[in-house]
């Protein structure tokens, strides 16, 4: 494929980790900040290739690992209900509840659908007039659009059998609670290029000058990263701690303009709970008064639900970068991808499943 | 004739399954009348006796299996009715049966229609002679509408050994290659991409294919087999890690050996879905000393006319485990899938 | 987060709202919303998230990866150079 391809050539990246070698110096912890990134990181096994001195710490980029407890049991719920058709993206069905996750309602006869798309969860809705149709909108920034789209259209069009079971959390606010943590050991940050496609750069400037950090923002195939981390290095070693840009063919500063106007059209800013690290201020996105109506949250009354997350579970450490996967206990033993206890077991990408399934040297 | 009560079947109702048809009764019989005996006609099975009693040539057979659910039934490159012939066809010839006989047992949904139940029957018909086996007994049974998905079926196959090579994992030696017999993922993909709310357009085929033809060639060839595997659920990433446990050695593989259709790396790619993983149904690797290696590959390309590979090595080392070098050079584990592979946001 | 996949642009309807377009990901099309691309035309490439076109790809940067290496030979012969 034109664009995936070529950033996989093997002897380009050889000469980068050859640089790499070459410029690394001191210990650098690099948190990549997104899950896709550790994906590529883990599938290509980027971090044996690489000097010891350069630490991975595996970053709270995942959607599906991040979204709170609570949340997936408020999904249950609905898609529990008589005449509803629960929509999600894939990765969401195995994301354990309290209880149980959206596949064991399928299983128990509801009826839930995994779409590529909010737009084909909106186009359920319109071929199933007599259903509820509600669609399980997570995500950071990248998909916020999408699903803000979807909310968007069906207001238009006076869909009034559509809703959107909102949870979105944005990523500065979340390197800023990183940084913060007394126990922070980042030193620079790959940040996530489709997040930056979105909202562009800028707000990444003033978390590089206050903290001194450098970041670079990133793309996605190994070139991407190899490159992110050259770059990353380069800039630690020098001292420097400016936002720079790898992955420019995708991202420009300013980010996408149309897509930021629709995000301020459908969503406010709110405090948003995050699985394993707590409520953080301003991290969230809501669904707006003006657009209640497709709100799942307050379409299906399911306030009241209030979930705890189980003990033995270090996710909130894994996902701020504290611990590696494998210093949990229930690492491979309690917790495994058939039975995950925490949500960084369950998506591929997650920090948790990535080590199970490709560490050659795995407990 | 007299009245009669119920009502006889006008012609428009017939033409679709009702619960009669797997009642034992009448219209079970013109079921085998009009439907079965027409397509499948053999002397066992038009004695129309409760089993087949079947004279076989040697003493030792391989027998098999499985059950075939699918939706979509009729899919690109196939449906389920030459699914569940190939497959159990596959299963024997892995074991380095050739395959003779077969049953065939339908459950059918109520309001299935009787012209699709024939379109099925014929392209099990077609993969049967081909391979020159014969299905020689049979059974079918209905089930309320709502409770099953148009058909299921179940194949179970005798396949008869006329070698003395002893074809399994534990005949796998470190040294050993690894030949894949075609491009990979073909299947999955496929049916993935006709899924509601995927809806990809796309020109892609099910590798559906019965692989006792290549495997009768290599034999033929006097090719020294150790060991082969098709690739099914799972994908080639499930077919080396049974090897390499059953046979506790080490694989050893090369990604840029393993070769994907740009589709299929398309689908893959948008869906978040890992090609190594894809399910395959008209695949197989087999392991062979390394003398025999290239010659494998040749056969299988002539035969199957899809491009075969030497795709990596069995070894002492990381005894139980799948190492695949990647494309840029370093090596990663290729662990088992826990469940189904699902299409992912991130 | 995020997987977003680079895919040809190969039919802009401007009529319908949102715009959708069809996109072309070597050789499997689909039905991708392009109202966050306003820019875009047929033959550009795009990068799709979850059925939305939320860039146009620069085709010209994306040789940078490669340049890149480039331009830090260029500067170490030149550092080299001046020692």
């Amino acid at each position: 494929m034109k664009y995936v391809d070529e950033y996989r050539n093997s002897e380009i990246a050889k000469r980068y980790i050859e640089e790499i070698w070459k410029v690394t110096k001191g210990n650098w912890m690099i948190m990549e900040v997104c899950g896709g990134q550790t994906h590529t990181i883990i599938k290509y096994n980027i971090d044996e290739v690489l000097p010891s001195k350069i630490t991975f710490i595996h970053g709270p980029g995942c959607p599906v690992c991040v979204t709170p407890i609570e949340i997936i049991d408020k999904a249950i719920e609905i898609a529990s209900l008589k005449d509803v058709i629960f929509c999600s993206f894939g990765d969401m069905l195995r994301v354990p509840g309290s209880k149980k996750d959206l596949f064991a309602v399928k299983e128990e006869g509801g009826d839930v659908r995994i779409v590529y798309s909010p737009l084909d969860a909106l186009k359920i809705a319109i071929k199933n007039p007599s259903k509820e149709v509600v669609f399980f909108g997570v995500g950071f920034e990248t998909t916020a659009p999408a699903n803000a789209m979807a909310i968007y259209q069906a207001k238009m069009m006076g869909i009034k059998n559509f809703s959107v079971l909102i949870s979105h959390v944005l990523v500065p606010p979340t390197m800023e609670a990183i940084l913060n943590s007394p126990s922070n050991r980042v030193n620079g940050f790959l940040a996530a290029g489709h997040v930056c496609t979105v909202m562009g750069y800028k707000e990444y400037e003033s978390i590089a000058s206050k903290y001194k950090v450098p970041i670079v923002v990133t793309g996605f195939e190994p070139l991407d990263i190899l490159q992110g981390v050259l770059m990353l290095v380069r800039q630690l070693e020098e001292g420097r701690y400016d936002v720079e840009n790898q992955y420019t063919r995708s991202v420009r500063r300013e980010g996408n303009l149309q897509a930021q106007s629709i995000l301020r059209e459908v969503f406010d800013i709110i405090d948003m709970k995050w699985r394993g690290m707590g409520i953080i201020k301003s991290s969230g996105l809501g669904i707006k008064e003006s657009y209640k109506e497709y709100d799942a949250e307050r379409k299906f009354l399911i306030g009241h639900i209030k979930v705890e997350e189980p003990k033995e579970c270090i996710s909130g450490l894994v996902l701020q970068g504290v611990k590696k996967p494998f210093e949990c206990n229930a690492f491979g033993t309690l917790c495994t991808p058939e039975h995950p206890l925490g949500a960084p077991m369950v998506s591929s990408e997650g920090a948790c499943a990535a080590y199970y399934k490709y560490k050659v040297n795995k407990v | 004739m007299g009245f009669e009560c119920p009502a006889p079947i006008n012609s428009r109702s017939s033409e679709k399954i009702r619960l009669g048809h797997g009642g034992g009764g009448r219209l079970t019989n013109n079921l085998i009348e009009n439907v079965f005996k027409p397509i499948f006609s053999n002397e066992y099975l038009d004695k129309l006796h409760d089993g087949a009693v079947i004279d076989l040539p040697v003493n030792r057979i391989a027998f098999s299996t499985d059950s075939y659910v699918v939706s979509p039934i009729f899919f690109p490159g196939g449906d389920i009715g030459k699914l569940s012939i190939t497959g159990t066809i596959n299963d024997l010839a892995m074991c380095g049966a050739k395959p003779l006989f077969i049953s065939l047992a339908l459950i059918l949904e109520e309001g299935f229609e009787i012209e699709n139940l024939k379109n099925i029957l014929v392209s099990i018909k077609l993969v049967a002679d081909k391979v020159g086996v014969k299905v020689v007994t049979g059974d079918t049974k209905v089930v309320n509408k709502g409770k099953g998905d148009g058909i299921y079926i179940n194949t179970s196959g005798i396949g008869i050994i006329e070698h003395n090579m002893n074809i399994c994992p534990q005949s796998v030696k470190p040294g050993d290659l690894i030949v894949l017999s075609g491009d990979i993922g073909r299947h999955g993909a496929t049916i993935l991409s006709l899924r509601e709310g995927i809806d990809f357009e796309v020109s892609l085929e099910s590798d559906c294919n019965e692989l006792w033809t290549p495997v009768e060639a290599l034999i033929n060839e006097g090719i020294e087999i150790h060991c082969l595997r098709d690739l099914t659920r799972g994908g080639l990433t499930s077919a080396l890690n049974e090897i390499a446990k059953s046979s506790n050695l080490g694989v050893f593989i090369e990604e840029e050996n393993v070769p994907v259709i740009e589709e299929v790396k398309a689908v893959c790619e948008v869906l978040g879905l890992d090609p190594l993983y894809v399910a395959n149904e008209g695949r197989f690797i087999a392991v062979v000393p390394e003398k025999f290696a290239n010659k494998t590959a040749e056969i299988i390309s002539n035969v199957t006319g899809v491009n075969s590979s030497i795709i990596g090595r069995i070894q002492e080392e990381n005894k139980g485990k799948v190492l695949m070098k990647s494309l840029i050079g370093s090596v990663r584990l290729l662990d088992m899938i826990s469940g189904e592979q699902l299409p992912r946001i991130c | 987060m995020c997987l977003g996949v680079p895919g040809k642009v190969i039919e802009i309807n401007y009529e319908s709202s949102p715009v959708m377009g069809k996109v072309d990901f070597g050789g499997i099309k689909r039905e991708v919303c392009l109202e966050y691309v306003p820019d875009v035309k047929v033959g550009d490439y795009v990068i799709v998230h979850v059925g939305f076109a939320i860039s146009k790809l620069n085709e010209e940067e994306a040789q940078s990866v490669f340049r890149y290496l480039e331009e830090m030979d260029k500067l170490t012969e030149q550092l080299g150079g001046d020692l």
